[in-house]
């Protein structure tokens, strides 16, 4: 059932400042900008907030570019925008590939990458190419910004380290080297969420010991949090097997049997991801 | 309180004071009185409420009309001009890609911004372009001529 809405309020910050001053004036502002999910949990009635703050007019959050090494994107970029990017497909093509699973294309031109993080939802589509790209989160406040490693901006289910009174602005990813690689198993093709999610890096030469770098596997909805499997990419780089280094991922990865899925399904379809992952060069 | 917006839709100027909360769907539909655009789902999955905000495809029932304000929104009532339909409109009419219709004006409205951004697209970029709209009657594959067809089309268009 339809939230009541006659209670709700939305306040339209003319510019980052003033979106940081509302923030910080007021504790409860819950910021929104595409509103694909938070729509949704308001005409399910399970909407509790009542005051937002309106982020999408704020063109500057939205920008993709070079800075140095690394490639920054925007709180605001749109799906859409990052699946245009020539920056993204050429650089994090991953990241490209991720956007273009999620919704159909009307949801794609509305919702946001910092949306899509702040949501927190453990099955966030773009999440496990962040975790597994070693991207930073940007956090402003009224008072500073801080820069924050991806892997510890979630602290639990729909938990993160974000304070109410700073927004999250940018996400800073270093320089890629090895083959990316996406793949998202769900319901049907189009429009579902996440049964499993993957992101992963491996190195060019398709060894994990190669001299530059390891293989990177991050996976969403097999735990409270999107999760980086650092003891099975620690395995691989010792040497492990394919088949050993599933055995891994299948005890690392914490798993539930939900309304989408069962974990007995989701720990073997991780295990076949990474088999994927690896054969795939 | 209302709030004063003004928009165009359908490249008819508009201006009224609305409720914050009202979202763009029911603003169409119940203000302006443009009903061709369609609720099914309330919860952003069917796509029946489908408009164009500025020429992107959007969910109408997933935006509160104060975020359209100085924008353009087009509705199926605005793609035909002069009684005649516009070439997607034509598609689905000439290959029957449509049963009910109650998906259909969300259809036509995702299908005007993908042939927006490419103009001939093959069968599998117009199921993927049409991903995020349901139809329970048709199987999809009219539709997919539907398109297709319209792609085709030489006919001077209006979109």
């Amino acid at each position: 059932m339809q939230s009541t809405l006659s209670h709700r309020s939305l306040l339209e910050p003319k510019s980052l400042r003033d979106a940081l001053n509302m923030l910080r004036q007021e504790k409860s502002l819950v910021p929104m900008a595409g509103c694909t999910d938070l729509y949704v949990a308001l005409n399910f009635g399970t909407l509790q907030d009542t005051r937002f703050l309106d982020l999408w007019r704020l063109d500057a959050l939205r920008k993709i570019e070079r800075r140095g090494d690394a490639l920054s994107i925007g709180a605001l970029a749109t799906h859409s925008d990052l699946i245009r990017s020539p920056l993204v497909r050429s650089r994090l093509p991953m990241l490209a590939a991720a956007a273009r699973e999620v919704g159909g294309v009307q949801i794609q031109n509305r919702g946001t990458i910092g949306g899509n993080v702040a949501n927190a939802s453990p099955a966030g589509d773009t999440l496990p190419v962040l975790a597994a790209a070693g991207a930073f989160v940007w956090l402003q406040s009224a008072s500073g910004t801080r820069r924050v490693p991806f892997t510890a901006f979630y602290t639990g289910y729909r938990q993160t380290v974000r304070r109410h009174d700073e927004l999250i602005v940018a996400f800073e990813i270093p320089a890629v080297r090895g083959r990316q690689w996406f793949r998202k198993v769900g319901t049907r093709a189009a429009q579902a969420i996440s049964k499993v999610v993957m992101a992963g890096v491996v190195p060019s030469t398709g060894s994990g010991r190669a001299a530059d770098g390891s293989v990177r596997i991050a996976l969403g909805s097999v735990a409270p949090t999107v999760v980086r499997a650092t003891r099975t990419e620690a395995a691989l780089a010792a040497g492990a097997s394919v088949e050993a280094a599933q055995r891994t991922l299948v005890e690392e990865i914490a798993p539930i049997d939900d309304t989408r899925s069962t974990a007995i399904y989701r720990r073997r379809v991780a295990a076949n991801l990474l088999a994927r992952m690896l054969a795939a060069r | 309180m209302p709030i004063p917006v003004r928009l165009r839709v359908n490249n008819a100027p508009r201006q009224h004071d609305i409720e914050p909360r009202l979202l763009l769907v029911h603003y169409l539909r119940d203000v302006c009185g443009l009903t061709g655009t369609h609720v099914g789902c309330d919860t952003s999955i069917c796509g029946a409420c489908t408009v164009l905000v500025d020429g992107k495809a959007v969910k109408s029932c997933t935006m509160f009309a104060i975020q359209a304000d100085g924008s353009d929104v087009t509705t199926i009532e605005g793609i035909a001009t002069n009684g005649h339909l516009h070439r997607v409109q034509q598609g689905f009419w000439d290959c029957h890609g449509l049963q009910c219709g109650f998906c259909t004006p969300g259809m036509i409205m995702a299908s005007v911004h993908l042939l927006a951004g490419n103009a001939s697209p093959s069968r599998a970029e117009i199921a993927d372009g049409l991903r995020g709209n349901l139809c329970r009657c048709t199987g999809y594959s009219h539709i997919i001529d539907a398109v297709a067809q319209a792609a085709n089309s030489t006919e001077v268009t209006h979109g």
